[in-house]
C-alpha cells in the first residue's frame, strides 16, 4: 500500500469524485485489480464474450466481523459471486465491484480487503473489470458493504437446474458442512467461545468444471450459503417436486462445528457455508463424479449424503442415527438459539 | 465427539428399544388406551423429535409433551410488558433468542426490533450486565425466563450488579418454578399421565427430593432424565419397569449430574434474590398459584417491574385455543380446532405452536409426512 495512506481513514472526500476519490481509485483499486479493462478508467468495461449462453448474477456482502478465520468480506465477495455463476455450470469471466464505505474506515483495512479480493479472483481465474465507490456518513453503514456482479458463459449442452432432480438421483456434498456459520458465530466476541474452525470460504468453479468433465448427468447444483444445506435441499425438493432423504450418519460435520452447535443449540444443516456445494446427480454417474471431486482440493472430503426418493413432494427428511425420520423443514426466519 | 457420541450409540439404543417393547407388552392398564409418559421439559421434547425417538417406540407408548418449554408458556401479557419496556428510547432490552418470536397481544419482540427497538439477543444474563456497564447512559433490561435451570445465572448477575454498583441494569423477572406446575398437571381433571420423565437440568439445581410428593401422594413414577437419546430411552425403560411392577418411586437416571439434594451453590443465589409470586398466569394453563418468581425487596432497585411501573395485566388466551387439553395429554395436537388452520408456526395463536419444541409446532413441522417416508424407507 502507498505509504501516504498509513494510519489514514476514509473521509467523505474519498466519495466526492474529486482528487481524493481518483487517488484512492488508482492507488487501491486499479493498481490491485490490475487489468486492462479496468485500467482504461471509463464509465464501463468493454470486452468480447465467447459464444454460448451467458449467466449473470449479483450479490451483496455485509458480514460482521470483517475478518474471520479462513476469510474476510473481500474473499467472500468474490467466492459468493463466482460460486453463484458456477452453479449453473458457467465458466465465470468478469466481475464488478461496488463498495459502500463508512466514513472512518481505516484505509489499510480497505486495502487488505481489496488485496484479498484480487487474490481470490486470481484463484478463480476471473477479472474485476469495473467498480463504484460511495462513502456514507459514520453510522449509516457498518464499515464496508460490498456488492459484486458477475458474468460467465455456459458451454453448449450444459443444463443444470434446481427443478431437474429425479427420483433415484444421489445427493453429494463436496466437504464439511456448517464451518462458515460456526466460524462467524464463534468470532463474534460476545459469545466467548473458542473453537478451532476455519470458514470453508473458497471458489468452486474449477471443481464444477471437473465434475462436468466426467458426467453429463449432473441435474442440480447449489452452493449452500445462507440457510445452509437444509435450505438448499428444500429448494431443490420443492422446485423438482420430489422428496429428498438424507442420512444423518453420512453428514460430514467437523467435531468443533458440532461442538459449537451443541453449545448454542443450533443445527449445522442450517448453518451458512461459503464453499460448499450440493450436487444432485444421476445414480449411475454418482461414483464417477465423487471420484473426480475427491481428486480436487475443494472436493477432497466429498461424500454422498442421501438420495431423491419417491415420497411426498417438496419434503426433505433426515434418517436419524437411530433409524427414525425427521422432517428438515424450511426455516421460519433466522435460527434462534434455544434457552435451555 | 467425546462424552456425546457415547450417549447416541444406535446399537445400545436398539437393545433398550427391544426391552421397552417387551415391557410394553407386559403392562396391563385398566382402560384400553396407550401408556402415556409426560416429558415435562421442552429439552426432552426437542431431543425426542431431533432423533425421531417417538417413531421408534411401540405404538402402545405415547409421549405427552409437557408444560416445560418456558418460551411456550409465556403469557401474552408478559410479552406485552416486554414490548412496553423495549419501546422506551433509553432502553436496551436483552433476551434469550427464542423469546423473540413469541407473540403478544398484537406483535412480538422481533416486530419491535424491526421497528427500531434496541432489542439484543444474549446467551447469558452476564452478557446483559456487560452491555449495561458499556452503556451507562442507557437502562439495560434483561428478560429473565425459564425454570430453575436459568434462575441461578439470573440471580448471580443481579448480585454481581449490586456488588459492582451498576445502577442501570434491571431484571424483568418471569422465571417459573417446576413443582407447582407438575402439581397443576396432576390436579387437572381428565389427567391420564402414567409416569413422568423428570426435567434433567431443573433437577440438577433442585435435586430429586422435591418430586417425592408425585410418588407419595399421586402414586406416579418419575425418573429424572438426561437429554441424550440413550438417556431418554433408559429413563422410559425405568418408568415402564415401575409400571410393570406396580411401583411408583422417584428415580434418577441422570446421576452423572443430578444429586438427590441438588446443587447448593446454585440454590443459594436463588434464595438470596427471589421470592414466590402469589399467582402467575401461564399461556395455555391459566393461573397457577405460587408458580412464578419475582425479585425480592432487598434487590428492588434492580426490578424492572418497579422501575417501569408495570401493572400485572391478564390477557387471556384466544377462546379457540385448546393448548391446556393438549398439555395435559387429553387432546392430541391435531385434534385441536385451530391446529394447522388459524394456528401455524408462522402465525401461532396458542402456546404450543410458538417454539420449535412446542408440541403443536413439532407435530406441524415433523408429523405430517413422516409416516409416508417411514413406509418408503422400509420398502
Amino acid at each position: 500500500m502507498n505509504k501516504k495512506y498509513k494510519g489514514k481513514k476514509i473521509t467523505m472526500a474519498h466519495g466526492s469524485g474529486g482528487k481524493a476519490s481518483s487517488d484512492l481509485i488508482t492507488d487501491i483499486f486499479v493498481n490491485t485489480f490490475n487489468n486492462e479493462y479496468l485500467a482504461i478508467m471509463e464509465d464501463q468495461a468493454r470486452f468480447d464474450m465467447p459464444t454460448g449462453r451467458l449467466a449473470l448474477t449479483t450479490d451483496s456482502f455485509v458480514v460482521s466481523p470483517l475478518f474471520f478465520n479462513g476469510g474476510n468480506i473481500g474473499k467472500l465477495a468474490i467466492t459468493g459471486t463466482v460460486n453463484d455463476l458456477a452453479m449453473s455450470g458457467a465458466k465465470p469471466l468478469y466481475l464488478t465491484c461496488g463498495l459502500i464505505l463508512e466514513e472512518g474506515l481505516p484505509i489499510e483495512t480497505l486495502d487488505k480487503i481489496i488485496k484479498s479480493m484480487q487474490k481470490t479472483a486470481e484463484e478463480a481465474g476471473v477479472k474485476v473489470v469495473c467498480g463504484d465507490t460511495k462513502v456514507v456518513e459514520k453510522g449509516s453503514a457498518d464499515q464496508i458493504f460490498i456488492n459484486t456482479a458477475g458474468v460467465g458463459v455456459i458451454a453448449e449442452g450444459v443444463e443444470i437446474h434446481s427443478s431437474s432432480a429425479c427420483v433415484g438421483d444421489k445427493i453429494i456434498v463436496n466437504g464439511y458442512i456448517g464451518d462458515h456459520g460456526a466460524t462467524i458465530m464463534q468470532s463474534r466476541a460476545e459469545l466467548a467461545i473458542t473453537a478451532d474452525i476455519d470458514s470453508d470460504c473458497q471458489v468452486l468453479n474449477h471443481l464444477v468444471q471437473k465434475m462436468l468433465s466426467v458426467s453429463d448427468n449432473i441435474h442440480s447444483l447449489r452452493d449452500a450459503t445462507r440457510g445452509g444445506v437444509a435450505t438448499v435441499l428444500n429448494e431443490i425438493a420443492a422446485d423438482s417436486k420430489v422428496c429428498i432423504s438424507v442420512r444423518e450418519d453420512s453428514l460430514p460435520i467437523r467435531v468443533p462445528t458440532r461442538g459449537v452447535c451443541e453449545i448454542l443449540g443450533l443445527d449445522p444443516l442450517y448453518l451458512a457455508n461459503e464453499g460448499t456445494l450440493v450436487c444432485v446427480v444421476k445414480a449411475a454417474d454418482a461414483d464417477k463424479v465423487l471420484e473426480a471431486m475427491k481428486k480436487t482440493k475443494e472436493g477432497k472430503n466429498a461424500c454422498i449424503i442421501g438420495e431423491v426418493i419417491d415420497g411426498p413432494e417438496g419434503v426433505v427428511a433426515l434418517n436419524t442415527l437411530f433409524g427414525g425420520n425427521k422432517i428438515i423443514d424450511k426455516l421460519i426466519g433466522d435460527q434462534l438459539p434455544r434457552i435451555c | 465427539m467425546k462424552y456425546v457420541d457415547e450417549f447416541r450409540d444406535p446399537k445400545q439404543a436398539k437393545k433398550i428399544l427391544k426391552e421397552i417393547d417387551k415391557l410394553c407388552s407386559e403392562i396391563k392398564l385398566k382402560e384400553d388406551r396407550p401408556i402415556q409418559i409426560m416429558e415435562v421439559c421442552g429439552g426432552h421434547t426437542h431431543s425426542i423429535f431431533r432423533y425421531g425417538l417417538n417413531q421408534l417406540l411401540p405404538k402402545k407408548l405415547e409421549f405427552v409433551h409437557g408444560p416445560g418449554c418456558p418460551v411456550c408458556v409465556l403469557p401474552r401479557s408478559v410479552v406485552d410488558n416486554c414490548i412496553r419496556i423495549a419501546e422506551h428510547d433509553d432502553v436496551i432490552f436483552t433476551t434469550f433468542g427464542d423469546a423473540m418470536r413469541v407473540p403478544g397481544s398484537t406483535n412480538s419482540l422481533l416486530d419491535v426490533k424491526a421497528e427500531g427497538g434496541d432489542i439484543r439477543m444474549v446467551y447469558s444474563p452476564l452478557d446483559a450486565l456487560t452491555i449495561a456497564q458499556k452503556n451507562p447512559d442507557k437502562r439495560v433490561v434483561f428478560f429473565g425466563l425459564g425454570f430453575e435451570t436459568t434462575m441461578p445465572s439470573t440471580a448471580l448477575s443481579i448480585m454481581q450488579a449490586k456488588k459492582q454498583g451498576v445502577d442501570n441494569f434491571y431484571l424483568f423477572c418471569n422465571h417459573i418454578t417446576i413443582i407447582p406446575t407438575i402439581k397443576a398437571v396432576l390436579d387437572s381433571p381428565g389427567m391420564r399421565i402414567d409416569g413422568f420423565l423428570g426435567p434433567g437440568h431443573v433437577s440438577l439445581i433442585i435435586g430429586t427430593q422435591p418430586y417425592n410428593f408425585i410418588a407419595d401422594d399421586y402414586h406416579k413414577p418419575l425418573v429424572a432424565a438426561g437429554f441424550e437419546p440413550l438417556d431418554i430411552l433408559q429413563s422410559v425403560w425405568m418408568i415402564l419397569k415401575q409400571l410393570k411392577n406396580g411401583e411408583a418411586i422417584i428415580e434418577n437416571q441422570y446421576s452423572r449430574l443430578v444429586h438427590e439434594k441438588g446443587n447448593e451453590s446454585a440454590l443459594s443465589p436463588i434464595q438470596e434474590v427471589f421470592e414466590l409470586r402469589e399467582f402467575f398466569e401461564w399461556r395455555g394453563l391459566g393461573s397457577i398459584n405460587h408458580s412464578g418468581i419475582k425479585v425480592n425487596d432487598k434487590y428492588r432497585a434492580f426490578d424492572a417491574e418497579v422501575e417501569f411501573k408495570l401493572k400485572e395485566v391478564t390477557v387471556t388466551d384466544p377462546d379457540v385455543c385448546q393448548c391446556g387439553e393438549v398439555l395435559k395429554g387429553v387432546l392430541k395436537p391435531w385434534q385441536c380446532k385451530v391446529f394447522g388452520k388459524e394456528c401455524t408456526p408462522e402465525k401461532p395463536l396458542g402456546a404450543l405452536m410458538v417454539s420449535t419444541e412446542g408440541a403443536c409446532s413439532a407435530q406441524y413441522s415433523y408429523g405430517q409426512n413422516i409416516d409416508l417416508i417411514n413406509k418408503k424407507n422400509n420398502e
